[in-house]
């Protein structure tokens, strides 16, 4: 008996232990960010908001905050489409043939950044394409792609594939029946696909170091050398947006989960 | 006619434009990055001679290797009690567990290492509540080496490691470990004789997942490791931006993505390594 209360006070260490882990960088972060000094601290010696004011002034910080919400979009959209596509062709196939397919689609997040990056970086080094908003949009695109596979994919085999089937043998196009019969059944996949897509592209930096030029800098590259290579401040009142725009993120998709659940009843 | 061509094949053609995607800016550029790596004025297999012969690059490939290692350790050993307290957990238990460990999932990493980089540095929070309690002098060397990349791999890596196990603790018949209970079976020997076999294809899908994922790590090294001791990936990147020898970034490219691929073909078709990412 006393073993086992052992083992269970054992076992409840190491659940705290990884939650605080789990919090501790995260928690820093906000509190840091309102810092007064020219370094950073946790906790702040004074406090104030002089790092979010260089942040929201700054033309270079302005710049790279815009040019991640640009690349972010365009990646969403981009991996959304053609993700959604895929995944509806792949839902085609018996399920071996399918899974295998799968985990092709899922090689990008497999292969370590840093080779894809070095790889995209040669090419686009070659046709001149390397240094403005495009390449990096086309590098995040193929980061993205299998998360929207994997979940809309998700959102496909929750339905009932027979509806779209009834669909079009009542004389139904293949358009018409996506959009009136599997959309309304699948957008929150979709839509969940499309969200993390947009918050994985505005958080990526490997890619983005290799890509981007000096007009094309996004905030996570400006953050990089924020902190490599000066003791930059700011850099904690970017990281903050970057903590509120996680949970937001969760918050949505938390909500596109149960309103796919929704979705697919009849 | 066409449209017999169209219903025929159209699975693949909606497939098509994702595929030429990654055919075009992924697989090609890839392996035209493998077929740099063998043109080398002294043989095909001149850098790799050098990746594994001149000792400070074995030496950086042995860091890389062994430091992966040690995060699978360190992961799997706090993975396996939260993954079975996550099995075990009410519903409640179960979504709070769930949220607090996919943290790292949904952090931007540069924040991630930013944090750390508050709390361990010499000034930072850790070093100053030991000081100021005075149970050290002076502060710990705990960024700028080893251990500041093994804290923030560990922490980044642990949702990968739990997920694996909690999946493969859930479709365990949980009268087997009951059953060797009602024999009489001590604890310790419940454990051994059946959660941690019962639970061992589990571990070894998290280890393959937590392993490849490490190997190619560039930012945690680079922001909380030392300029000394640095990773395979940082070696590519010097090479690529500031000696400018791609072929000798080729060729160490192309030995971490052959140990990629085969850890991954080794996990999808032995262990559903893939499961994580939703295949049923």
């Amino acid at each position: 008996m006393r073993s086992s209360r052992a083992a269970n006070f054992a076992v409840t260490a190491s659940v705290v232990f990884a939650a605080v882990m789990m919090i501790l960088p995260n928690a820093v972060i906000i509190p840091a960010s309102f810092n007064g000094e020219n370094y950073i601290t946790f906790p702040p010696r004074s406090l104030s908001t002089r790092w979010y004011a260089t942040f929201l002034t700054d033309p270079v910080w302005r710049s790279a905050t815009w040019n991640s919400f640009v690349v972010a979009f365009f990646t969403a959209l981009a991996a959304t489409v053609l993700g959604t596509l895929a995944a509806l062709g792949l839902i085609r196939f018996p399920p071996r043939t399918r899974s295998l397919m799968v985990s092709m689609f899922l090689l990008p997040v497999i292969v370590p950044t840093i080779i894809s990056a070095v790889a995209l970086y040669g090419l686009l080094a070659q046709f001149g394409g390397r240094g403005g908003l495009l390449g990096v949009i086309i590098g995040h695109t193929i980061i993205t792609l299998p998360f929207v596979v994997v979940n809309v994919i998700a959102a496909l085999q929750q339905m009932d594939m027979r509806l779209e089937h009834a669909a079009r043998s009542l004389g139904a196009s293949p358009l018409r029946s996506f959009i009136h019969v599997t959309l309304p059944m699948i957008w929150p996949g979709i839509a969940a696909g499309a969200v993390f897509a947009f918050l994985v592209s505005f958080s990526e930096i490997v890619m983005s170091l290799f890509l981007t030029g000096s007009g094309s800098v996004t905030l996570p590259v400006q953050m990089w050398s924020g902190i490599r290579f000066e003791i930059n401040p700011t850099v904690a009142a970017a990281s903050s947006v970057f903590v509120v725009l996680s949970c937001a993120v969760v918050m949505l998709m938390g909500l596109l989960r149960r309103k796919q659940g929704k979705a697919v009843k009849p | 006619m066409t449209s017999g061509f169209l219903r025929r094949y159209s699975a693949w053609l909606m497939m098509a434009p994702a595929v030429l995607l990654l055919a075009a800016f992924f697989i090609w550029p890839v392996l035209d990055l493998v077929r740099i790596s063998f043109e080398h004025r002294d043989g095909a297999f001149g850098h790799y001679q050098r990746v594994f012969e001149r000792p400070a690059y074995v030496l950086v490939l042995e860091r890389t290797f062994l430091v992966s290692a040690l995060t699978v350790v360190i992961c799997a050993v706090i993975a396996w009690p939260v993954a079975w307290r996550l099995a075990t957990a009410s519903k409640t238990g179960k979504l709070v567990i769930l949220a607090v460990i996919l943290i790292p999932f949904w952090t931007n990493l540069l924040v991630l290492c930013y944090g750390w980089l508050i709390i361990l540095s010499p000034t930072g929070t850790l070093n100053a509540a030991l000081t100021g309690i005075g149970l050290i002098d002076g502060p710990l060397p705990l960024s700028g080496n080893m251990a500041g990349v093994l804290i923030g791999m560990v922490q980044t890596m642990l949702p990968y490691m739990v997920l694996p196990i909690a999946a493969n603790m859930a479709r365990i018949d949980p009268r087997i470990p009951q059953a060797a209970r009602s024999l009489g079976a001590p604890p310790l020997q419940v454990f051994l004789r059946t959660w941690l076999p019962l639970t061992m294809s589990g571990v070894i899908a998290g280890s393959l997942l937590v392993f490849i994922m490490c190997i190619g790590f560039f930012i945690i090294p680079a922001i909380l490791g030392g300029t000394r001791d640095i990773f395979i990936a940082q070696l590519i990147e010097m090479n690529i931006n500031k000696v400018l020898n791609w072929g000798f970034a080729a060729a160490l490219s192309t030995v971490v993505l052959v140990t990629t691929l085969v850890l991954y073909v080794v996990g999808v078709r032995w262990f559903g390594v893939d499961a994580l990412w939703g295949r049923q």
